[in-house]
């Protein structure tokens, strides 16, 4: 997901002054941050890449495991794969989303509010989720299976399916705010010159949006390829690296070639990751600050059209979800529809019962309380500390560097460095403390950047005037920084918590007997074949983030009111 | 005005500090055992154990027998398991091999069927019940799909069934191990390797658990599953239209085992453990769910079982399993485990 810098005003530097008391603390600060992140974040991976270079004996092979690995026919078809599924899951969401975008931005279509909310459901579930779906819609004794021609779900149709209804909400949000962001005087300009709709919308319009384009298709080819919940569910015999990953660790506990495929999943990330920065930033380029806002006009034809789209993409969405369900309700499916509720007795089946739930919610709990704390004291830091420079700078890229590290590395880099026995940490092994700092790490970046962005936003004036009637930093911080980004501090909380519900990637490495997940659960009874006790849990999961959000929706316009009045008055 | 900083300062401290203290709680005798027992059993079994005695809490690390076999081997330096209970005999061999099982001979070990022990005098582990394979047929899909009833393994060959068969993936399933070790057994090593060619063109796909084979056949997402009778007779129980086939070459089987891991802490309370595994209250518990028990006189019939498994029951070398589990397993890797060009 990435998040688009609103800082229209370049941000005004403070004199020089000499480091004050202030100063110093705030250093002390950002070096703990920092040496969070560190531990946290920089040695793991370290130990990740150093293991792949060592034998299960610990003696040192140099890249003899590649070798291994490139000689082994059934793992490199997987990097095929893993490409074949990128790619095809690329084109096919970029494509429905921009046309949704479109609609959502350029038409008056009717019911935009449900259709947006709907559209942002796969947010709240476990990419397992629809694989589970799919399942009971095209599998064998599939629901619709003819829709499929007689073609099998499990393998990559199935894959592509569901990784499309993942990574859909992702690829909206970009392009929606690609498209919002247009100039309207150049359309007036254009119909001045009497370009017909067509011209205008390839010379115009799409040029507009083509870093958002580009930004949203490696956002989603990164999530399709290193997704690894759909693929375990509805692969089948289709093997992409991520499975892989697991396979080699989990079934095989061959920790070394885990390393390796790791290593290998993490070049396309990294390179994502790296062209999304890079187009991100002439992204902000094409702001002009006397840009005039685009108001779509009424169109009877062209809003009914888009309206019946977006219902169909409404029903592909909802399908999967009530199709879950109701998988969930039914006695014996297919031979016995009768409801019961015998699938939510969770304590019969693998994945820890329902414990997993409730460590679920104290999870996410404590991801979304201390996330929220660190990251933002953290961006606080950054934007607003004096001095440090190469401090600050390093800092900066290890908050940006989670978002290049796909979870399932992440979580075999824990294993490496805090499973070490020489490693003073490994007492935080197995722990709910592991869970969580894993947690925060992996979501790290969207929740720096959302902090950032609402830091940048603030004048720079208020710290000086601060200064110069001698408050100290943490009163300003407390009494005006804190109340005027509670709604940057209020997403961040619910980014975290959402994400804490239903990652599986990290933590299916990380948790312990004490410690199972709702997510993992889920993943552990689809295993075992109860997939409907496994699309029960899911859907405690979506219940629970979709409870929060509507919670946060009703706070967040109680909060606006009360400290966001300032925006309206400054903006008039 | 300094103690107000301090609170603003403290509180990123005060929530490391408090993160470090999560899930830091122990009760006094706690063990850690691992298991490949069924998981809907798992509640069961820790009952009845509390019933006797309520002072030892047990904590299970469940997973699929290939699984909780090579977690125990990665972590042979630094043990984390006190006691195995109910896993796989050859798995358990193997172990001993490595050195890992501490010998102990419970109370009551005469009782037990000799078979069901392991040879070595005081032994490193003993048996609690077999588990058999058997093949579990959708009567509703194979009508359908105009599947005659397989009575052999090597009626599965035939192409009629192309695509209808799942088995599990030996490598991380105890169950598709003791297929494959039994195939190799009855059918000879070059004949094994032959049928499983021949059966693999007929494999719908492999699963990760042995269960999920026929938890599948019982839904109907395929029509035989090659999983084992415990689980035909659980799935048939519940409502499946199921048919459970003993093929008639015979069947591989497995015990379920139990062992103290060498090295644990809590000796005492893991020789309790094994010493309560092997009781006759213990067999009685195994034979609510399996047909053949450590103390045979005591095994009653069990519901939806064929009655013809102790018969069909072959030979097993457990030794010569054990032995050749690492060799047979990359061989069964190296040719069927390749399955995954894209489909076209």
């Amino acid at each position: 997901m990435a998040v688009t810098p609103s800082s229209l005003s370049a941000p005004v530097r403070p004199l020089k002054p000499k480091a004050s008391a202030d100063d110093h603390v705030m250093r002390l600060f950002i070096l703990m941050i920092g040496l969070y992140l560190v531990i946290a974040l920089a040695l793991p991976l370290y130990a990740m890449f150093s293991k792949s270079v060592f034998d299960s004996e610990g003696a040192f092979v140099g890249l003899s495991n590649y070798l291994e690995y490139f000689r082994t026919p059934a793992l490199v078809y997987s990097i095929q794969n893993s490409l074949f599924i990128g790619v095809i899951t690329t084109v096919i969401t970029v494509s429905v989303a921009f046309v949704l975008a479109y609609g959502f931005t350029r038409s008056r279509m009717p019911g935009k509010p449900i259709f947006k909310t709907i559209t942002m459901i796969p947010i709240l579930m476990p990419s397992l989720l629809p694989g589970i779906a799919l399942i009971y819609l095209f599998g064998r004794q599939g629901v619709v299976k003819w829709m499929l021609f007689g073609h099998d779900v499990y393998g990559p149709i199935g894959i592509i399916i569901s990784e499309v209804f993942f990574t859909l909400p992702h690829a909206l949000i970009i392009i929606v705010t690609a498209l919002s962001i247009a100039d309207a005087r150049l359309y007036e300009a254009a119909t001045a010159l009497r370009a017909g709709p067509v011209r205008i919308f390839f010379t115009v319009t799409l040029p507009g949006v083509r870093y958002g384009l580009i930004s949203a298709a490696f956002v989603v080819f990164t999530l399709a390829v290193t997704d690894f919940g759909a693929p375990k569910v509805i692969g089948g015999s289709f093997n992409v690296l991520a499975t892989d990953i697991y396979k080699q660790v989990i079934g095989q506990q061959n920790f070394q070639m885990g390393a390796v495929v790791s290593v290998v999943l993490l070049i396309p990330a990294a390179l994502a990751f790296f062209v999304d920065r890079l187009v991100q930033k002439k992204q902000v380029a094409l702001l002009s600050a006397r840009a005039v806002a685009l108001e779509p006009k009424p169109n009877k034809r062209f809003d009914m059209i888009m309206m019946v789209y977006a219902i169909i993409v409404s029903i592909f969405i909802l399908g999967i979800l009530g199709m879950c369900q109701f998988a969930a309700l039914f006695k014996f499916f297919p031979y016995n529809l009768s409801f019961s509720l015998k699938n939510y007795q969770f304590d019969l089946m693998d994945g820890g019962g329902w414990d997993s739930y409730f460590n679920s919610i104290e999870m996410a709990t404590y991801a979304a309380v201390f996330g929220t704390i660190i990251v933002f004291y953290g961006a606080y830091l950054v934007e607003k500390g004096k001095g440090l420079g190469v401090i600050r700078g390093a800092f900066q890229f290890l908050a940006m560097l989670p978002m290049a590290v796909p979870g399932l590395v992440l979580g075999l880099a824990y294993i490496f460095f805090f499973n070490a026995p020489s490693n003073p940490l490994n007492v935080l092994y197995h722990t709910m403390t592991i869970l969580v700092i894993s947690t925060i790490v992996h979501f790290y970046t969207v929740a720096h950047l959302t902090a950032s962005t609402a830091l940048k936003q603030m004048d720079a004036q208020f710290e000086s005037v601060a200064a110069s009637l001698k408050q100290p930093f943490y009163r300003t911080f407390l009494r005006v920084t804190v109340p005027v980004c509670t709604p940057a501090i209020l997403d961040i909380s619910i980014y975290l918590f959402v994400n804490a519900m239903t990652t599986v990637s990290a933590v299916v490495f990380l948790y312990s007997p004490h410690t199972t997940l709702a997510s993992v659960a889920v993943l552990n009874m689809d295993d075992a074949g109860d997939i409907a006790p496994a699309a029960a849990m899911g859907m405690m999961i979506f219940y629970t983030a979709a409870g929060v959000k509507i919670l946060h929706y009703l706070l967040s316009r109680g909060i606006e009111a009360r400290t966001q009045a300032w925006r309206i008055s400054s903006a008039n | 005005m300094k103690k107000s900083f301090y609170r603003g300062g403290s509180l990123v401290a005060g929530a490391l500090l408090a993160m470090g203290l999560v899930g830091a709680t122990q009760a006094a005798t706690e063990l850690t055992v691992y298991t490949a027992v069924e998981a809907e059993d798992l509640k069961k079994y820790a009952a009845r154990f509390n019933e006797d005695h309520p002072d030892i809490k047990i904590n299970w690390v469940r997973d699929s027998t290939g699984i909780v076999t090579a977690k125990l081997l990665a972590e042979k330096e630094n043990p984390r398991a006190d006691v195995i209970w109910g896993l796989a005999a050859t798995s358990l061999l193997l172990m001993k091999g490595e050195g890992m099982l501490e010998a102990y001979a419970p109370k009551g070990l005469n009782a037990l069927d000799p078979k069901f022990r392991d040879k070595s005098n005081p032994p490193t582990w003993t048996g609690m019940d077999a588990w058999v394979a058997a093949i579990c047929v959708n009567t509703v899909e194979a009508e359908k799909n105009k599947l005659p009833m397989p009575t052999s393994w090597k009626d599965l060959t035939k192409p009629v069934y192309k695509g209808h068969v799942a088995m599990p993936n030996p490598n991380s399933s105890g169950t598709g191990f003791l297929d494959v070790s039994s195939w190799l057994q009855l059918f000879g090593e070059e004949g094994g390797w032959a049928y499983m060619d021949a059966l693999h063109q007929n494999i719908g796909h492999y699963t990760h658990s042995g269960s999920k084979p026929c938890k599948q056949a019982a839904s109907g997402e395929v029509a035989i599953g090659v999983s084992f009778a415990f689980r035909g007779a659980k799935s048939k129980a519940s409502g499946a239209p199921l048919e459970v086939i003993i093929p008639s070459e015979g069947i591989g089987w497995d015990m379920e085992a139990t062992a103290i891991v060498k090295g644990t802490k809590n000796m005492a309370a893991a020789k309790t453990l094994v010493d309560w595994s092997i009781t006759e209250k213990a067999n009685k518990m195994y034979n609510e769910g399996y047909a053949v028990i450590g103390i045979q006189r005591l095994a009653k019939p069990v519901e939806h079982f064929p009655d013809n498994i102790p018969q069909a029951m072959i030979d097993n070398d457990f030794e010569w399993a054990a032995n050749n589990r690492k060799r047979i397993l990359a061989e069964w890797q190296k040719r069927y485990d390749s399955k995954s060009e894209p489909k076209s």
